[in-house]
Order: C-alpha cells, then structure tokens, then sequence
C-alpha cells in the first residue's frame, strides 16, 4: 500500500492494512514535524512531491527491503502539503514473523525514501522559509 | 525535438516557473537540456551543484541523451520524512 495525500494520516489503518496471522511483529514508524530545526522555531512544513515518479519510487523502496529482509508486508503513507507542529507526515507499517527484521527494514526504508523519492519540504521558521537541503532557497519575511 | 522540463522545490521558486519546454537538436543530452532551460525561464537561474535529473520517471545521468517528447524532470536535493 501507497498513499501520498494532503489528508491527515491514520497509522492505525497503515498498522491494520500490513497485520496478517502468520505475523509476530507490527513495526510502525511516524515522522512528526518538530516545533524547532537548526536552532530556530518551526512554525508548520510544507511538502511537495513529484507523481507518479514518488510512487514509483516508493514501491522500488518496498521491493527492495522485502528482498533483502524476512518481512512480510509494507505500507507507506506520505503527506503533502502544510503540515503543522505535532502532525504526521509520514508512516510506515511493517510486519513480518519476527520483530528484528521489521525493525531493520522500516529503518531502511525511511533512510532510503529520504535519499531518493521526490518529496520535498520546505520550513516555515520564525522569519523566514527555506526548502530543506537547499540553503541558497532560504528567504527572510521579516 | 522538444523536450518538456518540470522543475521542482527551491528550483521552481528561482526559476518563477515549474515548467518549461526547451527546443533542442537531436542527439541533446540532460546537460544541454538544462542550460536551455536556464535561459528559458521567467527569471534566470543557476543549477545548484547538487541536482539530481529524471528522464520519464527514472533517474539518470547528466550525459543521457534525450529523445523527443521526454519529460525531463530536475531534481534539487529531496527531503521527504
């Protein structure tokens, strides 16, 4: 399961969409916007993404750790758009018979999609707003 | 051949613009795609020297050629999480 949506996420239905019988273990991961970055205060992100290339990549992502891990299946949900302090912009969902590999591949998972899926966001601070990765977008608004 | 390019994030915002189509000759190449677009936008704009360059969905490197009709997607630095 893919989603990439500016709704609020559940990472309950992401936990139920990977829970089967056979399994031992749900690992489920949220990425949560922090009020602070960098030493300055975060007031909401904004994300954008570039589909379907997201999707696609994501669902390279899920390929690649049920390869290398004993994992039985994977969810993942992106937001986009604002997302304020203490919301959810990210859940992932593994489940597999054992808890080590779904630990290990949910990990991986987020490592990778931050190195390689389209997605961007960008941070408005107390100031100014700046596309994470990118210093030279940084612009003040005071 | 006509090569559409989308640009993304902080390029987009330096640029003014999230698309642009750029005429080149055959045989063209990411690299000569991307100083086109350079002069074809709005406001013009220097690539970060961290970009990253998608032909249809796939990454691929500055030296690929095109072919017509790609979409060219550039790719600053991604942040998702």
């Amino acid at each position: 399961m893919i989603l990439i949506t500016d709704q609020p996420l559940d990472p309950k239905t992401l936990a139920d969409a990977v829970r089967a019988d056979s399994d031992g273990a749900v690992v489920t991961f949220e990425g949560v916007t922090r009020n602070h970055n960098d030493g300055r205060r975060v007031e909401y992100l904004e994300y954008e993404a570039y589909r379907p290339m997201a999707d696609d990549k994501l669902q390279e992502l899920i390929d690649e750790i049920k390869e290398r891990w004993e994992i039985d299946a994977v969810a993942v949900a992106h937001r986009v758009g604002r997302v304020d302090i203490g919301e959810t912009s990210l859940v992932i969902a593994v489940s597999a018979a054992h808890r080590r590999p779904a630990f290990e591949a949910a990990l991986h998972l987020v490592d990778r999609l931050k190195e390689v899926v389209p997605i961007w966001k960008k941070e408005f601070f107390e100031g100014g707003e700046v596309w994470i990765g990118d210093p030279g977008s940084e612009r003040t608004t005071a | 051949m006509k090569i559409a390019i989308k640009l993304f994030a902080g390029l987009r915002d330096r640029a003014g613009t999230g698309d642009l189509t750029v005429e080149l000759p055959g045989g063209a190449t990411v690299a000569d795609a991307i100083n086109a677009a350079q002069h074809n936008a709005p406001i013009e704009w220097i690539a970060p020297t961290i970009l990253m360059a998608a032909v249809n969905n796939e990454y691929v490197d500055f030296t690929s050629a095109l072919a017509d009709g790609d979409e060219l997607a550039l790719i600053p630095p991604v942040s998702g999480g």
